[in-house]
């Protein structure tokens, strides 16, 4: 009652006030760390719904796993988020990203391939670390490749490059294809369900190890935040302003290359994850520079991941199918983002 | 557009001897592999065999009911994705697109899984004519999305097409997940010959019907690829041949798919391969594009016979290893579009 | 100075730059004029080390460029090229910041802010410092480039066509623009400009190249001769004294 009857009495000055505060809420929406710090919080919120909604036995138990899969989510998150933009960065366009390029369709040939020459006994006599490395290590390998061969050279269309990325991804796919029917069944078996991409079950020493990685890399990324920002401009700019380009992209493509195989081995492949994440977060940011994307990036990814995570099991009762469903929302989201682009 | 133009223009006369030479040697090839291809199986169909055991043997009863349905099924289909490919790109104007990057195999595909769903028991040539009518629907939402792109934009046109042919893949996936119909999706769109017998090919010469039309029809097309002005210039009634085009394309589509299943890159690979030797002139090019085709399904299909003898591979998977490589190809040595 | 010493490049059998021997340096303002294909893009990028010569070797300050590390070159000599597509959106602001990468590294000091804003000033672009750059007429853009090249504070400033899509008010703008920070600032600006007419009335000293290699090299005033410019265009052109200035004509 009080507070509005002195509303009534200072009615004159309401409106001046009220533009005021909405133009206070409009200047600090501007700043870039306001709008971290309310995802974060968001993100907070969600993983405390996520961890604490229909236990249904033991709370500790139920915290162990879900902790875990919170964990996977966000070294996927980290991952993902921050190889794109990087990814991006250096290569001076927005719709590329390394799973397009066929990286995901690469993993599963690598997998298929290990399985094939060394049998599937390989995934149970192996110990999943040695696995794990082994397939860090050839991925590591393919993409300095494929990035050196696309990017080196010549500066070739950014669409000319995708749509060599999405044929190789066919002929990787159709390979590894090819080689799983030469398997026999129960290889095929154990080989398939490696290949399904999973959050929920992580092993618990990759994602140590996975975790590792990715921060190394991560912090191995800050020293260059001011240097990504440059680059931005293009190498022809980024040379004329002192930056070596070539040491730094260099450096750069390893580190990408690391957390994209890291994250890959650990969960399977997302197709379209790091080209929703990156470009929600571009929006997002407010700002181009790395210092805010990059991490705008990780949220998003985070955000995406544990938000679809409770909407599917909580409102549908779906477990599983959050990569399909990414898929779906991110090919559109795709479309949207080529079509938009090529009308102009 | 004046790539077309200049390639009609610039498929040289004085050519013409290496032509007919390479034209030589695909119907040589076509002959060899088409025999070759009644004769390569588990069971032994050997002219000897026919000869000892005359018209009743097993080997004359496989010869009518196994090996020569898939053979002719391996030279249609192979012929008719060759020209849906090749009346694709002269719609769409682009050399980079065929029913299966832009979508309407996908589309055709979700026809299907309707067809599974709603009326399981339905005859084959139904399926077909569902699974057509969505093809038909695919080839239109496709060309009216890459309106919103510049003709110039070459590349961007399939990469469109390829995910708009992905987010109806996905859906289909979704659906055929949920009602457990998967495993029999999967099956049934695996491109393979392995199941053609008698009584369950037929399908496949209303693909070669389309194939005769598109013949009957050829200079239109040529005109079309031109452009839409270009062709209403010259007096032609753009839309209706637009029209026809699309039915082609569809109807072939959905026989394939119901006869052999999904085959990627054939319809793509194969004209642009006729349009470096004899240029873009769709008459000339349609017994070339057909007969190139067949040719290479049918080296491909004995390839997935033989690989893993005895067991089949299936032919997609060949294709798309083969197909993919040859795309690969072709966009790489065209250095020009770096723009 | 930046010196250039029998410079080639090739790609591979054509050899766009043939044995060039140029200095630049010793005026405001040098015109490199030339018909397309000349060379004078390749020129460009060999002396801002986008591009390593086949032979010879660019010399800047008595430092050889391939040998220089990337950063000092960087504060004595700028290079703003023709297509400055950027995908990231950037406002102006940023943009001028990018100018004082190579002194601070992106952590700017209160002499970096002093440079960014004099910059900002001096192109008159104080008013749309928090646009975004693909919200700018072409001229503004062009404006904020400079501004960026002017920012790095360096003595050599090479321009790669910056007339380039500008309407002929724009143009004149830029080209004034230039003479004045050669005359004020003691900057050291080579231009690569396609209107010779441009060249004519704002350089100190033009540079012709056809087919990799100079043909011409002299005062503005010297360089506008029929048989000169015949010789560089292949093409006849006539030149006229009007108001006492040197015009090119090539119309008829």
């Amino acid at each position: 009652m009080r507070t509005e009857t002195f509303e009534i009495g200072t009615a004159p000055a309401a409106p001046a006030r009220a533009t005021r505060a909405r133009r206070g809420i409009r200047e600090l929406w501007a700043l870039p760390w306001v709008r971290l710090a309310l995802l974060a919080a968001v993100i907070v919120a969600a993983v405390v719904v996520y961890l604490f909604t229909d236990v249904p036995g033991s709370l500790a138990f139920a915290l162990r796993i879900r902790g875990l899969t919170v964990a996977a989510m966000l070294v996927v998150a980290t991952a993902v988020g921050v190889s794109t933009v990087v990814f991006h960065t250096i290569t001076g366009n927005r719709i590329l990203t390394p799973s397009i390029m066929g990286f995901d369709a690469f993993y599963v040939l690598i997998s298929t391939l290990i399985v094939f020459f060394l049998g599937s006994q390989s995934f149970v006599r192996f110990d999943p670390v040695t696995l794990w490395l082994v397939q860090v290590g050839v991925m590591m390998a393919f993409s300095a490749a494929l990035f050196s061969w696309l990017f080196g050279g010549r500066r070739r269309s950014v669409h000319l490059m995708l749509l060599v990325g999405i044929v190789l991804g066919v002929f990787f796919r159709s390979f590894s294809e090819w080689m799983q029917r030469m398997l026999d069944p129960l290889d095929f078996q154990i080989l398939s369900d490696a290949m399904f991409a999973s959050l929920t079950r992580p092993d618990e020493l990759l994602l140590t190890l996975t975790a590792a990685l990715v921060l190394v890399g991560a912090i191995a990324l800050v020293p260059l935040l001011r240097t990504l920002d440059v680059l931005t401009l293009g190498s022809p700019a980024a040379i004329g302003l002192g930056v070596e380009h070539r040491r730094v992209v260099l450096t750069l493509f390893p580190i990408v290359s690391l957390m994209v195989a890291a994250s890959t081995a650990l969960v399977g492949p997302i197709l379209f994850f790091g080209l929703i994440v990156a470009n929600l977060a571009y929006s997002y940011a407010g700002s181009f520079r790395h210092t805010w994307t990059l991490p705008a990036a990780v949220g998003i990814g985070m955000l995406c991941l544990i938000g679809g995570q409770l909407v599917l099991e909580q409102l549908f009762g779906f477990a599983g199918t959050l990569s399909t469903v990414i898929e779906f929302a991110g090919g559109l989201f795709f479309l949207f983002l080529v079509l938009r682009k090529g009308a102009r | 557009m004046s790539t077309a133009v200049a390639a009609i223009a610039s498929a040289p006369a004085q050519r013409r001897p290496r032509r007919t030479w390479v034209g030589a040697l695909i119907g040589v090839l076509l002959v060899l592999l088409t025999v070759l291809s009644v004769f390569v199986g588990v069971s032994d169909v050997s002219p000897a065999a026919l000869l000892d055991g005359g018209r009743g043997s097993t080997a004359a009863f496989l010869l009518v009911a196994s090996r020569a349905p898939r053979t002719i099924a391996v030279v249609l289909v192979g012929a008719s994705l060759g020209i849906a490919g090749l009346i694709m790109q002269m719609l769409v104007r682009n050399k980079f697109v065929e029913p299966g990057t832009t979508g309407v195999t996908e589309f055709a595909t979700f026809g299907m899984l309707l067809t599974m769903v709603l009326w399981p028991g339905m005859a084959v040539m139904g399926k077909m004519g569902v699974a057509a009518a969505f093809g038909l629907l695919g080839t239109w939402v496709f060309l009216r999305v890459i309106r919103a792109i510049p003709v110039r934009q070459l590349v961007l046109v399939p990469i469109v097409g390829i995910m708009l042919g992905g987010v109806v893949g996905s859906v289909t996936t979704f659906f055929a997940y949920r009602l457990d119909l998967l495993q029999s999706l999967g099956q049934w769109a695996q491109g393979s010959f392995s199941t053609v017998m008698q009584g369950r090919y037929e399908l496949v010469w209303i693909a070669a019907a389309m194939v005769v039309v598109a013949w009957f029809a050829a200079d239109r097309f040529s005109v079309v690829g031109l452009g839409e002005e270009f062709a209403v210039n010259l007096g032609l009634d753009y839309r209706r041949v637009v029209g026809i085009g699309m039915v082609i394309i569809a109807v072939i589509t959905a026989a394939v798919l119901v006869t052999a299943g999904m085959i990627p890159f054939l319809g793509l690979v194969v004209p642009n391969v006729v349009s470096l030797i004899i240029g873009d002139n769709v008459r000339r090019a349609i017994p070339w594009v057909a007969g190139l085709s067949a040719v290479f399904v049918l080296a491909c299909d004995i390839l997935a016979r033989v690989i893993r003898f005895p067991y089949e591979i299936p032919l997609s998977v060949i294709v798309g290893i083969i197909g993919a490589a040859l795309f690969l190809w072709l966009l790489l040595r065209r250095r020009s579009h770096a723009h | 100075m930046i010196a250039l010493e029998n410079v080639t490049k090739r790609y591979g059998a054509t050899t766009v730059v043939d044995d060039v021997s140029l200095t630049f340096g010793g005026e405001g303002i040098a015109a490199l004029i030339g018909p397309n294909g000349a060379g004078k893009s390749t020129l460009f990028s060999l002396v801002g080390r986008l591009l390593k010569p086949d032979d010879g070797r660019v010399v800047v300050d008595g430092v050889d460029v391939a040998t220089a590390s990337s950063r000092e070159l960087a504060t004595a000599l700028a290079v703003l090229r023709q297509d400055n597509h950027v995908a990231a959106r950037l406002t102006v602001h940023d943009l001028v910041e990018f100018g004082r990468f190579p002194h601070s590294r992106g952590r700017l000091t209160v002499t970096d802010r002093d440079h960014i804003e004099r910059a900002i000033d001096y192109l008159e672009l104080d008013a749309y410092r928090g646009r975004f750059l693909d919200e700018l007429s072409g001229g503004q853009r062009q404006r904020a480039f400079i501004a960026m090249v002017l920012a790095q504070d360096t003595r050599y400033v090479l321009l790669d066509e910056p007339l380039n899509n500008l309407d002929l008010r724009h143009m004149t703008e830029i080209m004034r623009l230039l003479r004045r920070m050669a005359d004020e600032l003691d900057k050291r600006i080579v231009v690569v400009l396609h209107d010779i007419n441009f060249a004519a009335t704002y350089a100190d000293r033009i540079v012709a190249m056809r087919a990799g290699r100079v043909v011409a090299d002299a005062a503005a005033g010297e360089v506008m001769d029929p048989d000169v410019l015949e010789a560089v265009y292949d093409t006849p052109v006539d030149v006229r004294d009007i108001d006492g200035r040197p015009v090119a004509l090539y119309y008829s």
